[in-house]
């Protein structure tokens, strides 16, 4: 297992290995969603509470089942039919008893089924061997660096609205971009904590 | 052993996954009965809870108009929400002004049925029926286009205004869905509806609608539409379409002329070239008859081969040369592609036409 503090693993998925900027992972709802701040804040919220709740689950199942059973081969795809049924039935969870945040997140939960930061979490946190704890602390903190790019991102592109962009840049083009360099920015943090 | 493993525990977790599901919808999305009031008391419904406000009305009878099929798409099925629909959603928001929201309008195939609820819906829309008919004709116009005619079983006579159209119910894979045509036989030929179908690639209705034969039975749902037609003979007509645009066209003109013979009439055609013109002897007949009719097709793309010698370029062009704005009171009807009837709107307000007068259909 390995030895890090949970706490820097928490730090780390936040700035330093951020599953967005540094994997790249769930660009398609990170481009989608991210044209305004508040709809990026909902779903950004929804991946959190998904990304702690399916790394907590998917790491007992592979500790306590498909490891005593040598069958980790078939990782991946449990851990996906994992996240789809999780998040179906959150929706329904969600639905029923808080109306308000089912609204709030009704729309963006079914969503986060194919966002591949959620099953990159998972998976992730087998090849580096965490601990329970240390996955929570992933999943809740890689959740929240997903948050704060999408919100980032977000906000420039509320901004840019009234900005002069080149033609040929204009849409998904110069998101790219600016993602690349956010993502440069990010890389400033590299080497603070070694996870 | 390690495969048997494997396939044990896939299945065992899939099944024990499903199992869950299962079980959490039986408890959770279990709203029992109820109770839906439409226009304070006129008509009160028991409905299961759970689906959406659409498909229990359209399982009550009450047939509300939706071309997307309940997906929050179309913005077609709007009605009143008075009580009990919960907060107005995300994605509801794109079709509903603020006056609207003011009124409490909701698309109904957004709103889920949780509790007793309260609609108020227009009175036309409680007339809507739903229609048994078979098929009578079809006939090809050009390479996509088809020309479909039902008569009526059940009931056997439609009653409608011009200008409206029907909802045809079409199978698919996950279940009927309804699509949007408008009906482009005269509102006196009561007892059939013809349609005029553009085939589209992969699409639900129009593929449905093209591989049907003769004597096959269809079911579909109607009339609806708010078009408001003006009645006064003083008033020219402006009638412009594209493509399947044609059918609303020949249902607002056949069904005038019989009224007023001698009425100021416009049509205006535009396609790409000769192999895309239907309808053109028919209405060349009728201009014969009715001395005030023009027809003017007009061909963005002719081919050499087409020896066309009529008029050429986008059909908003034609409009702009032979519309005089000389102050003629005039009501247009537009139905075709959007960057059409954006072009042919700036033509008519330039044209001195105003925006309640200028009628449209995108599709």
């Amino acid at each position: 297992m390995s030895d890090v503090s949970p706490w820097a693993i928490l730090i780390a998925a936040i700035f330093t290995s951020n599953l967005l900027l540094t994997n790249f992972l769930g660009m398609c709802s990170f481009l989608a969603c991210s044209r305004q701040v508040g709809t990026s804040l909902g779903l950004g919220t929804a991946v959190i509470f998904v990304m702690v709740c399916t790394t907590a689950i998917n790491w007992c199942i592979y500790t306590y089942a498909l490891i005593p059973l040598k069958i980790d081969h078939l990782w991946f795809i449990i851990a996906i039919a994992v996240i789809a049924a999780f998040v179906q039935f959150v929706e329904m969870f969600v639905e029923r008893f808080s109306p308000k945040l089912y609204h709030a997140l009704g729309i963006f939960l079914p969503l986060i089924t194919v966002n591949c930061a959620i099953l990159g979490a998972s998976l992730l946190m087998i090849t580096r061997n965490y601990g329970f704890v240390q996955s929570v602390a992933f999943g809740f903190g890689g959740g929240l660096g997903w948050l704060l790019a999408i919100v980032l991102i977000a906000g420039l592109r509320q901004k840019m609205t009234y900005s002069d962009v080149p033609q040929p840049f204009k849409g998904v083009a110069i998101v790219m971009i600016i993602t690349g360099i956010m993502a440069m920015i990010f890389m400033g943090f590299a080497g603070m904590v070694k996870i | 052993m390690i495969f048997l493993w494997s396939i044990l525990v896939l299945v065992l977790i899939v099944v024990g996954l499903a199992l869950l599901l299962t079980v959490a919808e039986s408890v959770l999305v279990n709203y029992g009965i109820c109770t839906i009031d439409v226009n304070a008391g006129e008509k009160s419904l028991e409905i299961e809870g759970g689906q959406s406000l659409l498909s229990g009305l359209i399982e009550s009878k009450i047939f509300i108009p939706s071309a997307c099929g309940g997906q929050g798409t179309c913005g077609f099925c709007k009605i009143e929400v008075l009580d009990g629909g919960g907060p107005i959603l995300p994605t509801e928001t794109p079709y509903i002004s603020r006056g609207e929201r003011r009124d409490g309008v909701r698309l109904a195939c957004q709103v889920k049925i949780r509790e007793d609820i309260k609609v108020k819906i227009p009175e036309d829309l409680l007339n809507v029926k739903l229609f048994n008919a078979t098929v009578k004709s079809t006939t090809p116009m050009t390479s996509n286009i088809k020309e479909i005619r039902f008569s009526l079983v059940e009931p056997a006579e439609i009653s409608s205004r011009v200008g409206q159209y029907v909802q045809i119910q079409a199978p698919s894979p996950d279940g009927p869905v309804f699509r949007a045509y408008s009906i482009s036989s005269a509102v006196y030929e009561t007892n059939e509806v013809e349609l005029v179908v553009r085939l589209i690639d992969g699409g639900i209705g129009s593929t449905y609608l093209h591989n049907l034969e003769v004597g096959d039975p269809v079911e579909f749902t109607g009339p609806y539409g708010d078009f408001i037609f003006d009645e006064d003979p003083e008033t020219e007509l402006i009638c412009v379409g594209g493509g399947a645009g044609m059918a609303p066209m020949k249902n607002i003109i056949k069904s005038m002329y019989k009224e007023q013979p001698d009425r100021t009439c416009w049509l205006f055609f535009g396609c790409r070239s000769k192999d895309d013109i239907f309808y053109l002897e028919m209405y060349e007949e009728m201009a014969k008859q009715h001395p005030n009719f023009h027809v003017v097709y007009g061909l963005s793309d002719p081919q050499p081969e087409d020896n066309w010698e009529g008029e050429t370029g986008f059909i908003h062009l034609s409009l702009d040369k032979m519309i005089e704005a000389d102050g003629t009171k005039r009501q247009a009807f537009l139905c075709g592609p959007p960057p059409m009837i954006d072009a042919v709107t700036r033509v008519l307000q330039a044209k001195g036409l105003a925006d309640e007068e200028i009628f449209y259909d995108e599709f």
